[in-house]
């Protein structure tokens, strides 16, 4: 089976090769990402929306809230641990009384109790922690299946993975079936994003792209990241040249 | 004859004054008030349509133009979006990238509010001086069990008022996220290319049969 996946993400990759468009920097490998794009895309086009379609019409969006909470609980234990090896023990903390808390008054996770005590959810992971660390992203990457990333991010998303402790479920079974639950909400979750990119993008790969590498230097700097230089450029080519400098 | 031309330069102040006063009065609305008020109508006003929630874009659109687009400043964002490209514009085309721009914009903001105008709103407290005349204002979106989306509106004091010219949604500015696309539209076809793709790209939202994601 995974075989068969892999060898038609090749040859998906191959016949992406074709196209000779002026390579952006950020993005050398753009040929081969774009046949793993096309090949994730129908993918997603096959099955991954059809079932997150068909579970937000026939689970209730209360319960689809249960189980959102509960795998976020679970993300939240090594998001704090993220936040901690980045130094900022005061929201690692916040994210391990969120755990606590959510676990126990919350039952395992379902409520998210924490949110309206004031602890707040955070978003990090180890892709951002080596990102804090000076790691810059690297050249852009589309992963089979998992879509978006690029060097450093993709690094991060394998520790990701093998340290959630969903991979400590047994029997296997339970475990499947725990990261495809999880997967659906996530899809489902991303139905509306997913259709307004289809809307906005003359050509989806690069806006996705783009927005994917905008959106993780954002998450980085924890939405304050220092100003892009090119960004000073492009507003001094501007037609209005009375503009106040920043 | 002294009487008379004291009378007439009254009248003359009077009416300069009045006619700066207008522009001004629309300068008076902080940006950070503006935003506020702008979201909290429009969502309120979507609430209360029964034809909007369940699906009528036409109206939808139609709210947006009237309440939302006011505040925005197209030609800017337009200019940003195509970067060294505009200048290289004719001012024909330059109004037509602005309209078509202008028209996806709208429509991908329709489609953005239809989905999150549910959520809770949270306005943070603008940080600028009261002489800035360039300033981002905040706004989050509180949604269960997910870290809150943050939008920020990059806005510009100009004689009409303050204007939006970028939004930022979580970090991803719509401006630049455009660039790229756009260049390469230009590299490949020209300015008018870009043109064509923008309004065969807007004709195709405007299918009364949704595109492919409604299935």
């Amino acid at each position: 089976m995974r075989a068969r996946i892999a060898a038609a993400a090749l040859v998906a990759a191959l016949a992406g090769c074709a196209s000779t468009a002026e390579r952006d920097p950020r993005d050398p490998f753009e040929p081969l990402n774009r046949g793993i794009y096309r090949f994730n895309d129908t993918v997603d086009q096959a099955i991954a929306q059809p079932v997150a379609r068909t579970y937000r019409r026939v689970v209730p969006g209360e319960i689809r809230d249960r189980v959102r909470n509960f795998f976020g609980n679970i993300g939240d234990f090594f998001i704090g641990v993220n936040n901690f090896l980045q130094g900022k023990f005061e929201d690692g903390v916040s994210d391990w009384a969120r755990v606590a808390f959510n676990t126990t008054v919350g039952l395992f996770g379902i409520h998210d109790i924490a949110s309206d005590m004031g602890y707040e959810k955070h978003n990090e992971d180890f892709g951002q922690t080596f990102g804090r660390w000076g790691a810059g992203p690297g050249p852009y990457l589309v992963l089979p299946l998992l879509g978006s990333s690029d060097l450093r991010d993709g690094i991060g998303t394998g520790i990701d993975i093998y340290a959630d402790p969903l991979g400590e479920v047994r029997p296997y079974h339970l475990q499947y079936g725990l990261w495809a639950l999880r997967f659906t909400q996530l899809r489902a979750d991303l139905l509306d994003a997913s259709r307004i990119l289809e809307e906005a993008a003359l050509d989806k790969y690069v806006f996705q792209r783009d927005a994917y590498l905008q959106r993780r230097r954002s998450l980085v700097y924890d939405g304050q990241p220092p100003r892009e230089k090119d960004d000073q450029e492009d507003k001094g080519a501007e037609d209005d040249k009375d503009k106040k400098p920043r | 004859m002294t009487k008379t031309r004291s009378l007439a330069s009254a009248a003359l102040v009077a009416l300069f004054a009045l006619a700066t006063a207008l522009p001004l009065r629309a300068q008076e609305v902080p940006p950070d008030q503006l935003v506020k008020t702008v979201t909290l109508e429009v969502v309120d006003l979507i609430a209360r349509d029964k034809e909007i929630r369940s699906g009528n874009r036409a109206k939808l659109i139609e709210l947006i133009d009237a309440k939302v687009l006011p505040h925005f400043n197209f030609g800017a964002m337009t200019a940003l979006a195509l970067g060294q490209s505009w200048n290289k514009a004719t001012p024909e085309q330059k109004k037509r990238l602005t309209e078509e721009f202008r028209t996806l914009l709208v429509r991908t903001y329709a489609s953005a509010l239809a989905a999150y105008s549910d959520q809770k709103f949270e306005f943070r407290p603008l940080r600028a001086k009261p002489t800035d005349t360039d300033v981002t204002v905040q706004v989050r979106v509180l949604q269960a069990g997910a870290q809150p989306v943050p939008i920020d509106y990059s806005m510009e004091k100009t004689a009409a008022g303050w204007k939006v010219y970028d939004v930022m949604v979580g970090g991803v500015s719509l401006v630049a996220n455009y660039r790229t696309e756009f260049n390469n539209v230009v590299r490949e076809s020209g300015i008018d290319g870009l043109i064509k793709s923008l309004s065969t790209k807007n004709r195709t939202l405007d299918a009364p049969a949704a595109p492919t994601a409604r299935k």
